[in-house]
């Protein structure tokens, strides 16, 4: 028998706060209806940030609870922070988008925080069951947020399409995991690992392939990316900011535990199918953003394409590798939000526009915006000395260091390629003729842009913080 | 062959012949009958396991919930499945494929378990013996405890399901009549009744 003490929740206080957070708000909105949005959004904000405060001064020694089934340690703590500040800041961004086009539901900032303790719960995850539950916590929340503006007919398509397709992708993960599970007898992943050490029949090696299937789904790695661009246009703007900043950090995090953490001994196993997935999502995000229009669409294949860099890093398998993604992903969810909030100021009187034409000589009307766009849009392509050529810097060194040299050749071949669409955008902000001006940007928008435009553009002046807390953080899966 | 036997056989060739029939029927509602006859059959493997507890939790969730509920909905909802059948033939060839792939696969896998080394011991055994406590207390005892924080996720899971179907269909109409329990209450013999005398032959 299990005898329960206080300290034995230390561990998950975080996870623990978000969610009784997330459950107080939802009998507040149940009270008081749609006049709780306002409230209920700011305190969404406010308990992810206090959240985020308890994750960064966590003691960084490992700390296990549930009998090994959870784990806070520094790559915990990185990732788990990423995930806060990715979510508060696409609720902040939210809240003037969907004031103007009149959705008042108080559910976005519950499911958000919901959401958001799904993710935590994946960071932390040490065992299959922990992994799938928070997994699907997460899943289920982003479906109904993806539908939230459910009257719009877009909005309702991309949720079913990325209910289905989630589904689908749970399923995988689910027989892969039942098959480790039938393999090796056990469902965590220090028992799996000592399993894998001693023999690893084909069965197991199925069970690991159709994992990493359900995983590459949800970071939308090429093949496994098709719901991608279709969610992304459909569901609405702020939403889609939060879809390709938080989920995609918990999911990446999820993906290197998994494969760096059961699978240890096999790396050359599992190392040629994300050399694979890595390879086809660069090229597909290079190649398949070039003749989108809608602004959506592209920062879709832009995704899909900076998360097959990210893997770069895991293809390597080594702790150089795990330090490249987790900078990658720090700078591509600032780059990402940064992004987002000059997407969403794209609003005239008549309403939202989302074709990239639309954004014609804004340098002229909003100088301060398309300097910030732009600059986001070079470190998003990879130009130095902006953030985004560091992050590729990184992932790129560790490759050579691994000896995956045609990886690494292609990463940036495929980067001069994506440079061209990114650089389209700029040219046409800054050489075309002035559009229709846009309306004011929103303050919260504005403070999004300046604190993630600014840490894109400055963050060569003082990388060491960044660098050495993904250092530590990868030390500690190996 | 003994008598266990012979009842694991009958279940089985039972489950699958109505799990076929699922797909296969025409009738739809006939197709939630055959899932039923199904999951009542797999709780027969349930007891001959000698797992009582989940044999009586798949006829209650199931057969009790799961079915009726689409039963219901197969019933109230004009869904032409005959149309959404059409096709069905078009897709066979992809379908047999995969299925093909998947026996195949399926085949290696149940090869390699029976072959594999060491895999019969890692197999963790029930804890503690069955022999000891009935498995309702054994499954007790580890749900609440040792897994007190995937029953609590679990729930919380179960929670977000339920806001999404809120979130995703609820309608506050108006023009609706509701029920106004208060208003009901606040009605007096005054404000209710009026009463008018009636003169024979005249009406009101």
């Amino acid at each position: 028998m299990m005898h329960f003490t206080l300290p034995m929740f230390g561990p998950i206080l975080p996870e623990l706060l978000v969610l009784a957070g997330a459950l107080a708000l939802l009998l507040l909105g149940a009270m008081r209806g749609e006049k709780a949005v306002g409230i209920i959004d700011m305190a969404a904000v406010v308990i992810l940030l206090i959240a985020a405060v308890l994750v960064i001064f966590e003691p960084g020694t490992r700390t296990e609870a549930f009998s090994g089934s959870f784990v806070i340690d520094n790559f915990s703590r990185f990732m788990k922070g990423l995930v806060l500040i990715g979510s508060a800041s696409a609720v902040v961004m939210s809240i003037d988008f969907f004031r103007a086009k009149h959705i008042r539901r108080f559910e976005f900032g519950i499911l958000v925080l919901t959401s958001t303790a799904g993710m935590m719960v994946m960071v932390s995850a040490r065992d299959l069951v922990m992994l799938y539950l928070g997994l699907e916590l997460m899943s289920l929340s982003l479906y109904v947020i993806a539908s939230i503006d459910r009257d719009n007919l877009r909005s309702t398509e991309a949720g079913l399409k990325y209910f289905v397709l989630g589904a689908l992708s749970s399923g995988m993960l689910l027989y892969g995991a039942s098959l480790i599970y039938g393999f090796t007898g056990t469902v965590t992943f220090a028992g799996v690992a000592e399993a894998v050490k001693q023999s690893a029949p084909i069965g197991l090696i199925f069970g690991l392939v159709f994992l990493f299937t359900g995983l590459a789904f949800k970071v939308s790695a090429v093949p496994f990316h098709m719901w991608t661009p279709d969610v992304y246009e459909g569901a609405p703007t702020p939403v889609t900011a939060f879809f390709s900043a938080a989920p995609k950090v918990a999911a990446i995090a999820l993906f290197l535990r998994a494969a760096l953490d059961a699978f240890p001994t096999i790396v050359p196993q599992w190392q040629q199918i994300i050399i694979f997935i890595s390879i086809a999502s660069m090229i597909l995000g290079a190649f398949a953003a070039i003749g989108q229009r809608n602004i959506k669409r592209l920062m879709a294949y832009s995704s899909i394409g900076h998360v097959g860099y990210a893997l770069i890093g895991l293809a390597a398998g080594t702790a150089q590798g795990v330090q490249g993604v987790l900078v990658y992903m720090a700078i591509y969810v600032a780059m990402t939000l940064g992004t987002f909030a000059c997407i969403l100021a794209m609003r005239r009187k008549s309403g939202m526009v989302e074709e990239i034409d639309q954004l014609a000589g804004l340098a002229r009307t909003q100088p301060i915006v398309a300097m910030f766009f732009g600059a986001l849009l070079f470190s998003l392509a990879g130009i130095p000395p902006l953030a985004g050529f560091f992050a590729k810097f990184y992932v790129f060194l560790a490759a050579i260091d691994a000896k995956l040299y045609a990886l690494a050749v292609i990463g940036v071949v495929t980067s001069v390629v994506g440079a061209y669409y990114y650089l389209r955008i700029v040219k046409i902000m800054y050489m075309d003729e002035p559009a229709d001006a846009f309306l004011p940007m929103p303050n919260g928008l504005r403070v999004i842009l300046g604190v993630f435009g600014l840490f894109t553009i400055l963050f060569f002046v003082y990388p060491s913080p960044l660098v050495a807390a993904a250092e530590a953080a990868a030390k500690s899966l190996f | 062959m003994n008598f266990s036997a012979v009842f694991f056989y009958l279940f089985s060739a039972v489950m699958l012949g109505s799990a076929f029939m699922v797909i296969a029927s025409r009738n739809p509602v006939h197709s939630v009958l055959f899932l039923i006859l199904t999951f009542v059959n797999a709780a027969g493997l349930f007891v001959l396991a000698g797992a009582e507890f989940l044999a009586l939790i798949l006829i209650v969730v199931y057969v009790g919930a799961v079915a009726v509920l689409f039963l219901f909905v197969v019933m109230m909802l004009d869904v032409d499945f005959a149309e959404l059948r059409q096709g069905f033939l078009q897709y066979l060839p992809a379908g047999v494929i995969v299925g093909l792939i998947f026996l195949v696969e399926l085949l290696l896998v149940v090869g390699a378990w029976v072959a594999g080394p060491g895999i019969a011991n890692a197999v963790k055994a029930p804890i503690p013996p069955v022999a000891q406590v009935t498995n309702t207390q054994a499954i007790g005892r580890v749900l609440y405890t040792t897994y007190v924080h995937y029953f609590e996720l679990a729930g919380i899971v179960l929670l977000v399901a339920m806001i999404g179907a809120i979130v995703l269909t609820l309608q506050h109409r108006k023009n609706v009549q509701r029920q106004n329990i208060s208003a009901q209450n606040a009605r007096s013999k005054k404000t209710a009744l009026e009463i008018r005398k009636v003169r024979p032959g005249q009406g009101i």
